[in-house]
């Protein structure tokens, strides 16, 4: 994680892309979110989704695994010991949105932009940095999108 | 599937269900965080000790998930649920540790019916994911969209609570 002071706002990174099978649609939703329309082929296809669609925590939580696969990689390129601090927890995000279903065989593109940088008055040696985050499908439609948070390290703090 | 026992109409503002009893085990804790959520402190108890976090815990999106479940077996299943658009907020205030018992408490704060579609309604609920310590791990609010029993029917139109 770089330090607060080295984040830019407008900083976009690509996160990469992931195809939402049948079977891991329906093993998600299994465990945590056991709708007909995200485990039932044939009563998904008589809801009013018309077929089987992603829960959209499983949608969301991809967004997290290739956040932390770019992290990894991106330290990796760096050197463990660039001196850069630890990635730091979330207090939660906001405006979380799924406008679009996300269907069997599609392919999600995430990626993050940084938009706003908080100072924290209770906490000299933190930030908040707020990001917009979406994921797009094949088509080019928004399939989610939801501002996060985190709470960042700052170099400097006296 | 069976009828449907709760529809748009039977979510009032003001009313507060209470339900389930998650046990959170480091197996899943552990599972969740290699799959989606692989930084140190949702893997290894030392890491998780070290951290601002203070113990091995669940990602919040784990947390987001387990809630999802609980609220699936308390009453989604058993409604006419059209699922939801998004999610205004969630706030992950406390960590959520192995061998925490979780429960849901969920507020209706405010409904309309669709003007697009008559046959549904948004109900906005404020959810809070509380601990066997009685705090609150998790507390999300945002709309969710349930089959009306009558779409025919005049609908009263009252303010937030």
């Amino acid at each position: 994680m770089p330090w607060f002071e080295d984040i830019a706002i407008g900083e976009k990174t690509e996160l990469g892309s992931y195809i939402f099978e049948a079977d891991d649609i329906v093993s998600f939703a299994g465990k945590f979110d056991p709708q007909p329309f995200h485990t039932d082929e044939e009563a998904a296809k008589a809801s009013a989704y018309g077929g089987l669609i992603a829960s959209g925590w499983h949608t969301c939580s991809v967004w997290m695994k290739l956040m932390v696969k770019s992290r990894i990689a991106e330290k990796a390129r760096k050197g463990e010991d660039d001196g850069s601090p630890p990635g730091g927890p979330s207090p939660g995000f906001l405006e979380l949105k799924w406008p679009t279903p996300v269907r069997v065989g599609d392919r999600i593109t995430y990626s993050t932009e940084v938009i706003e940088k908080v100072d924290l008055k209770s906490r000299p040696n933190l930030g908040i940095v707020r990001s917009l985050n979406k994921g797009v499908n094949q088509n080019g439609e928004l399939v989610m999108s939801f501002i996060g948070q985190g709470l960042v390290q700052k170099r400097d703090h006296s | 599937m069976s009828e449907p026992e709760l529809y748009w109409e039977d979510f009032v503002p003001g009313e507060t269900r209470e339900f389930g009893e998650k046990h959170v085990t480091r197996e899943e804790i552990v599972d969740f965080a290699k799959d989606y959520d692989p930084q140190p402190f949702h893997l290894d108890e030392k890491a998780g000790a070290a951290s601002i976090l203070g113990g091995l815990c669940a990602s919040g999106w784990h947390s987001c998930a387990m809630l999802m479940r609980m609220m699936c077996d308390g009453y989604i299943l058993q409604s006419a649920s059209l699922g939801a658009p998004g999610v205004d907020e969630v706030r992950w205030q406390k960590p959520v540790y192995v061998d925490d018992v979780l429960r849901v408490r969920n507020t209706c704060i405010d409904r309309r019916a669709s003007k697009s579609r008559p046959e549904m309604g948004l109900t906005k609920f404020r959810t809070e994911l509380v601990n066997q310590k009685d705090e609150v791990c998790l507390l999300m609010t945002g709309w969710a969209m349930y089959a009306r029993r009558d779409p025919s029917a005049p609908v009263e139109t009252g303010g937030a609570v």
